[in-house]
C-alpha cells in the first residue's frame, strides 16, 4: 500500500460520509411528500406523471397490492425492452445496422434467449451482460430499452426500501405507501436531475454523448481504427447512480469513453454510493431516531473498509509468478506494481481495487478493471461482498433493506440468547417476522449454490440446444480452481443482482442466458415479497415501549452484533464453496502452480 | 393482480418516454452545445484527417514509436470490440504471453535492463488504455531515439512533458498519453524514411 492509495480511500469516504445527511434528509423530505428546493421545477412534471398514467396520489396501498403493483410493473417494463431489442433492426437510431442485413461482420445476434436474459438482467437492477454492446445494440435499445430500466429498478429499489421502514415507523396501519407514488417520486425528485447533473460532468471529462455513426480514423502507422461512438454519458450517470452496472461497451467503466479520468473515476465510485448511504440517514430520520440509521451506516462502514483493506494489499503485492519472470511488483514513483493484468494505468492499483470493492458492496457491478484477472484474494473481496446480500451500502433502496432484514435476524438471535422476545425499533419480532426473513436468506443461498454446482457438472449431448455438446464448463476461461470461481461468480452476481463477472467465461448460451436468467428472478423477487410481508405485519402492530430489557440497537453494542451477523452468515453459508475456489488458488499461486485449459471429451 | 397490469403499462410508456428518450436527448443537446469536443470523442485530426482519439489507444509495432501495452480487443485496439484478457493469475496462457513478449522487449530494446514495469507487459481492461506508466515510456526512450537518430535525452525531455501529473494532485496515477506522445515526436523530430 502506498500513502497516496491511502489518501485516495481516505478522501473517498470523507466526501461519501459528508454527503449521506444532506442526501438522506433530502430523500425523507422526498418520500414523505413534504416540499423541497427542487418542487417549483418538478413538481408541475410529477403531477403530469400521475394524470396521465391515472394514479391517485393519496391512495395508499396494503403490502399485497404494493407487491402487485411492482410485479406488474416489472412484467410490462421487461416485457417492452424484450420486444424493443428483438425489433431493434426496424427501430430508428440504429446507424450500425445491428439486427439488419447491413450490421458489420461479427455483429451479435439478438436471439430470443439473449434478449430474454438481458431484459431480465435491466428489470432486475442486475445488469448481467452475456453481449458486447457495441457490437450488438443500438442506440435506441440502449437509451429506451435498458437505461430506462436503470431509472425503473432503482426507482423501485427505492420504493421497497420506504415501504419497509414505514413498516418500522407506523404503527396499527394497514397501509405502507403507494408503489406509483413512491416509484415516481424517487424518479422525478432524486434519479433524474442527479443523472442529469452527473452526466455533465463526465461528458466534461471526455465522456461521449452523441448519436453518430462509429468514427473511422487513419492511424499513425497507416491502419485504420473504427471508433465505437454513442449516447455514453446519459447511460453512464443512471448506471452509477441507479447501481445498476451494465456498461455502454463491453468494457464498462474501464472503457475511456465511459470513464476516462481518474476524477470522473471519483465521480462514479461516489455515485454508487451516495444513495445507499444517503438512505441510511433517511430510515433513521423516518423512523424519528437518527442515530438508528448511523448505526446501520456504522455497521456498512466497517464492512466496507475491511473489503478495500483485503483488496487492495492483495492486488498490490501482485502475483509472484509474474515477479519471477522479471516483472517490477512493487510501486515505484513512476510506474504502480503490483497485479496490472486487467487495469488501466490512470487507475492503478487504489482504484481499481476500490472500485471493486465499491461495485459489489452495492448491487452496481459495473467495473473499472477485470475481477477475472485479480489475485485470487483480490478476487475474493468482490465474491464475498455479493455473497453477504450486498448490505454494504448496497443497491439502491436494496441495500438498506436488505440490511434491515440482517438488522431483524440480529435482534431474533440476541433475543435467543437472553430469552426474550426480540423487539427493533419498537415493534416486537415475531415468528412471521423471522420466517420470511429466512426465506429471503435461504432462498438466496439456494440459488447461488444449486445452480454453481449444477453448472460444475452438466453435461450436454452432441445435439443439444442449450448448449455446445460436453460440460458446461468447456465456457469456462481459465480452469483449475479459478474455473470453479468464475461458475460461481456468475451465478452469485445473478442471484445477488450485482451484473459484475468474472469475464473468462462465455455465458452467451441458452443454458447460462436461461439459468442466469432465473437467478436474476429469483434474487429479486423472492427477496423482495417476503420483505413486504414483513413491512405489512411490521405496519399493523402497536408500538411496545422500551424497557430495562430492550437491546439499544443504536449503539456500538449492536453494531458490533450486526456485523457479527452478517459475517457469520455468509461465511458458513459459502466458506465451503469458496474454500475451492480463491482460497485454494492462493495458497497454488504461492506455488507458482498454473492451469491449462483442457480438452473435454464430447458426451453423446 | 392483474387489475395492476394495464396501469403498469402506462406508466411504463410515460416513464420511457420521460427517462428513455427525453432525458439522453436533453444530455444529448447540452453536450453537444457545451462540451462539443467531449462529446464526440476527443477526436484528433491532423491535416483535417481523424487520426484517432486522444482517449483511446491505437496499435504501434514500429521501433520509432512508443508502444501501448499489449491489448485484447478484437485482434488488437479494436475501439469497436473492447475488452480484456480475463486470465486468472494462475493460468498458463497469461504466463506464456508474458514470457514471450518479455524476451521480445528485451530484444528490441537492448539497453534496457531490471524488471520490466507492472504496466508494459499487462494486458489492460478495456484493451484500449490510452496511457503508459512514465517508466514504461522511459524503458522505451534508448530504443526511439536510435530508431529516429537523436539524442535519448531529446526524447526523454519529450516524454517528461507528455507526462500527466495524478488529477488535481493525488487522484489516479501519473501517466503518459501514447497517441499525443507519438504525434508530439513525429511534429518535432520526424523519423527519417
Amino acid at each position: 500500500m502506498t500513502p497516496n492509495g491511502l489518501l485516495q480511500i481516505g478522501v473517498f469516504f470523507l466526501v461519501l460520509l459528508a454527503l449521506t445527511k444532506p442526501m438522506g434528509a433530502f430523500m425523507a423530505r422526498v418520500f414523505e411528500g413534504e416540499r423541497t428546493w427542487l418542487h417549483p421545477a418538478l413538481r408541475p412534471l410529477e403531477r403530469l406523471i400521475y394524470r396521465l398514467c391515472g394514479i391517485r396520489e393519496d391512495q395508499e396501498q396494503r403490502w399485497t397490492g404494493y407487491a402487485a403493483s411492482l410485479l406488474m410493473f416489472s412484467l410490462a417494463s421487461l416485457l417492452l425492452t424484450y420486444l424493443i431489442q428483438r425489433l431493434q433492426g426496424f427501430l430508428p437510431f440504429n446507424p450500425q445496422g445491428f439486427g439488419t442485413a447491413h450490421a458489420a461482420q461479427g455483429a451479435t445476434a439478438m436471439t430470443p434467449d439473449l434478449a430474454f436474459n438481458t431484459a431480465v438482467s435491466f428489470t432486475t437492477n442486475t445488469n448481467w451482460q452475456a453481449y458486447t454492446p457495441e457490437t450488438t445494440m443500438s442506440y435506441l435499445t440502449q437509451m429506451a430499452g435498458l437505461a430506462t430500466h436503470n431509472f425503473f429498478s432503482a426507482a423501485a429499489g427505492m420504493a421497497i426500501a420506504v415501504a419497509l421502514i414505514r413498516g418500522f415507523a407506523r404503527h396499527s396501519s394497514e397501509k405502507i405507501g403507494n408503489f406509483w407514488v413512491d416509484m415516481t417520486r424517487a424518479t422525478v425528485y432524486v434519479l433524474l436531475p442527479m443523472s442529469l447533473l452527473i452526466a455533465l460532468l463526465l461528458v466534461s471529462q471526455g465522456v461521449i454523448q452523441n448519436l453518430s455513426p462509429y468514427t473511422k480514423a487513419a492511424t499513425l502507422e497507416g491502419g485504420t481504427q473504427i471508433i465505437a461512438q454513442g449516447p455514453t454519458a446519459s447511460q453512464e450517470a443512471i448506471k452509477m447512480l441507479g447501481t445498476n452496472g451494465g456498461g455502454f461497451f463491453n468494457a464498462n467503466s474501464a472503457h475511456p469513453f465511459e470513464n476516462p479520468t481518474p476524477l470522473s473515476n471519483f465521480i462514479q465510485i461516489l455515485s454508487i454510493f451516495v444513495i445507499p448511504a444517503g438512505l441510511t440517514y433517511t430510515f433513521g430520520k423516518m423512523v424519528k431516531d437518527t442515530r438508528q440509521g448511523w448505526a446501520i451506516f456504522a455497521a456498512m462502514s466497517t464492512l466496507f473498509l475491511a473489503g478495500v483493506f483485503v483488496a487492495y494489499p492483495s492486488e498490490q503485492s501482485g502475483n509472484p509468478i509474474l515477479s519471477s519472470l522479471g516483472i517490477e511488483n512493487h510501486a515505484t514513483a513512476t510506474q504502480p506494481g503490483g497485479n496490472m493484468e486487467g487495469k488501466e494505468v490512470r487507475f492503478g492499483i487504489t482504484n481499481s481495487a476500490l472500485f471493486a470493492t465499491v461495485t459489489t458492496d452495492a448491487s452496481c457491478g459495473a467495473v473499472n478493471s477485470m475481477h477475472d484477472s485479480f489475485t485470487p484474494l483480490g478476487g475474493l473481496v468482490p465474491l464475498v461482498n455479493i455473497e453477504l446480500g450486498e448490505v454494504v451500502f448496497g443497491g439502491v433502496g436494496a441495500g438498506i433493506y436488505g440490511m434491515l432484514m440482517f438488522a431483524i435476524l440480529t435482534v431474533f438471535i440476541a433475543g435467543l440468547m437472553v430469552g426474550r422476545t426480540p423487539e427493533y425499533l419498537g415493534k416486537k419480532i415475531e415468528q412471521k417476522e423471522v420466517k420470511m426473513v429466512m426465506l429471503a436468506v435461504l432462498v438466496l443461498a439456494a440459488s447461488i449454490l444449486l445452480f454453481s454446482g449444477t453448472g460444475a457438472v452438466v453435461q450436454f449431448a452432441k445435439n443439444s440446444w442449450l448448449n455446445p455438446p460436453g460440460p458446461a464448463t468447456a465456457n469456462l476461461g481459465n480452469s483449475g480452481p479459478h474455473g470453479l470461481s468464475e461458475i460461481l461468480y456468475a451465478y452469485t452476481s445473478g442471484t445477488g443482482n450485482n451484473g459484475s463477472a468474472f469475464g473468462g467465461i462465455s455465458p452467451n448460451t441458452p443454458w447460462y442466458n436461461l439459468t442466469i436468467g432465473m437467478a436474476m428472478l429469483i434474487g429479486r423477487f423472492l427477496m423482495i415479497i417476503p420483505l413486504l410481508a414483513v413491512a405489512g405485519s411490521l405496519a399493523q402492530k402497536k408500538v411496545v415501549p422500551a424497557s430495562a430489557g430492550t437491546l439499544p440497537t443504536n449503539g456500538p453494542l449492536f453494531v458490533g452484533l450486526l456485523v457479527g451477523v452478517v459475517v457469520i452468515v455468509g461465511a458458513l453459508t459459502f466458506f465451503p464453496a469458496l474454500t475451492l475456489g480463491p482460497i485454494v488458488e492462493h495458497f497454488l499461486m504461492l506455488r507458482h502452480q498454473l492451469f491449462s485449459l483442457l480438452v473435454f471429451p464430447v458426451w453423446s | 393482480m392483474l387489475q395492476q397490469f394495464w396501469p403498469a403499462v402506462r406508466i411504463t410508456l410515460v416513464l420511457t418516454v420521460l427517462t428513455g428518450m427525453l432525458y439522453p436527448a436533453l444530455v444529448t443537446g447540452i453536450a453537444q452545445a457545451i462540451f462539443h469536443q467531449q462529446a464526440n470523442g476527443s477526436l484528433i485530426e491532423v491535416n483535417g484527417k481523424v487520426v484517432g482519439s486522444e482517449l483511446i489507444g491505437q496499435k504501434f509495432s514500429k521501433p520509432e514509436y512508443f508502444q501501448g501495452r499489449p491489448s485484447a480487443a478484437g485482434d488488437g485496439y479494436d475501439a469497436a470490440n473492447s475488452g480484456a484478457s480475463n486470465f486468472g493469475p494462475t493460468n498458463q496462457k497469461l504466463v506464456d504471453r508474458i514470457k514471450a513478449d518479455s524476451e521480445k522487449f528485451r530484444k528490441e530494446n537492448p539497453d534496457f535492463s531490471g524488471p520490466i514495469p507492472a504496466d508494459l507487459l499487462t494486458a489492460s481492461a478495456s484493451g484500449l488504455d490510452p496511457d503508459l506508466s512514465p517508466a514504461s515510456a522511459a524503458a522505451q526512450v534508448p530504443r526511439v531515439a536510435k530508431a529516429r537518430g537523436i539524442a535519448p535525452a531529446q526524447v526523454q525531455e519529450l516524454v517528461e512533458r507528455s507526462t500527466q501529473a495524478r488529477q488535481l494532485g493525488f487522484l489516479g496515477e501519473p501517466r503518459v498519453n501514447v497517441l499525443k506522445l507519438n504525434l508530439a515526436l513525429d511534429s518535432t523530430y520526424p523519423a527519417k524514411r
